[in-house]
């Protein structure tokens, strides 16, 4: 693990990235617009989940409308992050907070593959069921753990 | 008036106590940034409506009742945030002409969704259920994109300023 930091904080990539002024300044715009993006995807189809927002449409139905715009932000959020932390990638290996980020991220993207997907294409429609609200829920703050974790990067 | 002002809100015990310390601040800043998820991402759904890229099965009305108070929370969430950020360290970022220009388009951003909401949105009735809302709309929405899409990024480039 310590060996890869080293490899990509050493590589010619984090080097240009570091060298350039402006390039991990946008790298970190692009990363907090994927971020708005991404948070309004996943929130319209988390309250519907938890039956507190859109009921027009089911659950799986939303989700199809917001499937292509949730994939788009989150390429856009991982390509931005993967080259931020290749540029610092041993600052990034010893953050706490970045390793917290990590496991939520992976935490959070599993559940979203798997269990949320399940629960969204087994709704029945018009009401929210315990499990629809608790698969809301268990997202919306595996999610939001991934943001604050982020956020502590910078601080600590 | 406004350096005065500044000044004078910089050395209040308050100000110092915010940029000194070690929890309070981190936790201001995480608040901004879940609230510009809760905000910003609504905000963006909406405009994809209104554009007609996505939920065209949803009346625009209907859209707007369900989402907006949970983006207007997020809205408060991020002023509230902000003004707090801002009393952290008023000298420093009323001389900063990224916050400056921020500012000047939520204001830009705040009169393009109030001239909709007067001229555009009172027709709502007749395309409520338009898969495609008229070209106006469609350009307010796009508009609104735009701005928040510049707000965001300023907002970050704030930290970067030589000040």
């Amino acid at each position: 693990m310590l060996q890869f930091a080293q490899w990509c904080n050493h590589s010619p990539l984090a080097e240009a990235i570091r060298d350039s002024p402006w390039i991990f300044p946008t790298l970190e715009i692009v990363h907090l617009l994927g971020l708005a993006v991404l948070g309004g995807t996943i929130l319209i189809v988390d309250l519907r989940l938890l039956g507190i927002g859109l009921k027009q449409l089911s659950s799986a139905q939303l989700a199809a409308q917001v499937a292509p715009w949730t994939r788009a932000a989150l390429a856009a959020m991982l390509t931005s992050g993967a080259l931020m932390f290749t540029s610092e990638a041993i600052d990034c290996y010893n953050s706490q907070p970045f390793r917290v980020k990590m496991v939520l991220l992976l935490a959070a993207a599993t559940f979203m593959f798997t269990v949320r997907r399940r629960v969204i294409s087994s709704g029945t429609g018009a009401s929210s069921s315990w499990i629809d609200r608790l698969a809301g829920i268990t997202s919306l703050g595996l999610w939001a753990g991934v943001a604050a974790a982020g956020r502590a990067i910078a601080f600590w | 008036m406004v350096q005065e002002f500044c000044r004078w809100l910089g050395d209040t015990p308050w100000s110092v106590g915010l940029r000194e310390s070690i929890w309070i601040y981190p936790i201001v800043e995480t608040a901004h940034v879940l609230g510009l998820a809760l905000f910003a991402g609504l905000a963006v759904m909406l405009d994809l409506r209104l554009i007609g890229l996505a939920f065209r099965g949803i009346p625009v009305t209907q859209f707007f009742a369900r989402v907006a108070p949970w983006m207007w929370a997020g809205f408060t969430l991020m002023v509230i945030s902000g003004a707090l950020l801002f009393s952290s360290d008023p000298v420093r970022l009323q001389g900063n002409v990224f916050f400056a220009i921020k500012l000047l388009l939520i204001a830009l951003a705040g009169l393009n969704a109030a001239v909709f909401h007067v001229t555009t949105y009172r027709s709502v009735a007749a395309w409520d259920v338009a898969a495609a809302p008229p070209r106006r709309a469609r350009l307010a929405g796009l508009l609104s994109l735009t701005l928040w899409a510049a707000v965001i990024s300023l907002g970050k480039l704030i930290a970067y300023a030589r000040s």
